[in-house]
């Protein structure tokens, strides 16, 4: 029993190692990429730039979910 | 890293941990932890106009983390939540003309007024919450020590369950009889005016439009003390309906010319799993004592937004 909660505590903890290290790669590459396309969007288009916006939150909103589900599915399934 | 639409300099570092914590917050309060993000921003020298649609922006994504998870869990009032979308978007766009006249007049203006709004806010929500928290478990412990006394068993609540000090007042306005009356059944509400439900959510909206992120911290409150809608129903319909409000707050702030949203997907990167974190967790608490735990958050951004306008000095 005493078992469970430690096991619990490091699949979170390696979860949450793996998870960072993808994310600082993903902000580094992919987020600081978009910079100055998103700068020229908001000069010249203000409404394309307030729709890539929304779509850039929502689809990375449902990304971020999708990883961190599969992240957690991984590290139990290796764990058992 | 250099944010070129509000011209701004933020370590992306910081903003990942600040999306962290803010995370949590809000999947375990159902708030969008605007109360948090909104002074950090603006503590990093972000102008308040981008502060207030940026924010809104970054609650889009990390609520449907947190809505997805408590609707699995059961916490979602989807007629409610549609409702108060109505009366939301509504108000939002009232707060974001409020910005939009106060940029006219400068941004000195924009930064004092929505900050002191902010400061304000912040404090008497903290202050009522506390208030009516403690009243709640007060009550629960006189009961409990009555039966004691009696030798007549107290039921308790179970984990799900909730009450509240104000009931009555939720009871008051539930039964005002302006048609058309609504019944919520996974709230547990019988009967209660549309325009009840309406107006909650218009005032939410303003908040929202005008001080930015979702208003969890006053519709959140208003859903259970006026509502009568027991907490962690309050909590996840809040988180729904936030991400369809929010996103049409993102798309009219964004058209203004109020969101960076380089910020938003940098800070929510750490909201991401912050949100599940704190989502899951309100499985193992009830409502007063999530209630009290709310209590010093604000108090929190209160302090950071008065550092701020006082010092004229941003953290970097």
């Amino acid at each position: 029993m005493e078992e469970k909660p430690t096991h619990a505590a490091r699949s979170f903890l390696i979860e949450l190692m793996l998870y960072a290290g993808l994310v600082v790669v993903y902000v580094f590459v992919v987020i600081a990429f978009l910079g100055n396309w998103l700068d020229a969007l908001y000069e010249h288009h203000k409404i394309r730039y307030a729709f890539a916006a929304l779509l850039l939150i929502v689809g990375q909103g449902v990304v971020l979910e999708t990883v961190t589900t599969i992240l957690l599915r991984l590290i139990r399934r290796r764990r058992d | 890293m250099d944010f070129l639409v509000s011209q701004t300099h933020i370590s992306p570092f910081y903003l990942m941990i600040i999306g962290f914590i803010i995370g949590i917050f809000g999947g375990f309060f159902g708030v969008g932890g605007s109360f948090l993000a909104g002074p950090a921003l603006f503590a990093m020298g972000v102008p308040m106009n981008f502060v207030v649609g940026t924010d809104l922006a970054h609650i889009v994504g990390k609520s449907i983390v947190a809505a997805k998870k408590h609707r699995a869990l059961g916490n979602v009032d989807l007629k409610l939540g549609f409702i108060m979308v109505i009366g939301t978007i509504a108000g939002v766009e009232v707060g974001a003309q409020g910005i939009e006249w106060l940029k006219h007049l400068g941004r000195a203006n924009v930064d004092q007024v929505v900050g002191i709004a902010f400061v304000v806010v912040l404090i008497s929500i903290s202050a009522f919450v506390a208030w009516e928290s403690w009243q709640t478990i007060k009550m629960q412990r006189d009961r409990e020590r009555e039966a004691e006394m009696s030798g007549i068993g107290v039921r308790t609540l179970g984990a799900k369950e909730d009450e509240s000090a104000f009931e009555h007042i939720s009871r008051k306005i539930h039964g005002i009889k302006l048609p058309p009356m609504i019944r919520l059944r996974v709230s547990g509400i019988e009967r209660v005016s549309l325009w009840a439900i309406l107006l909650v959510a218009f005032v939410g909206g303003v908040f929202s439009g005008f001080l930015g992120g979702g208003a969890g911290y006053i519709r959140m409150p208003s859903m259970v003390y006026l509502l009568g809608v027991p907490t962690h129903v309050a909590v996840g319909t809040d988180l729904f309906e936030i991400v369809i409000s929010a996103s049409y707050g993102t798309l009219t702030h964004a058209i203004k010319g109020n969101v960076d949203i380089m910020i938003a997907l940098v800070m929510h990167t750490g909201a991401a799993i912050g949100a599940q974190i704190g989502a899951a967790s309100t499985e193992y608490f009830r409502g007063p004592k999530i209630r009290l735990a709310f209590v010093p958050l604000p108090l929190i951004g209160a302090a950071i937004v008065i550092y701020s306008l006082l010092s004229g000095k941003h953290l970097k």
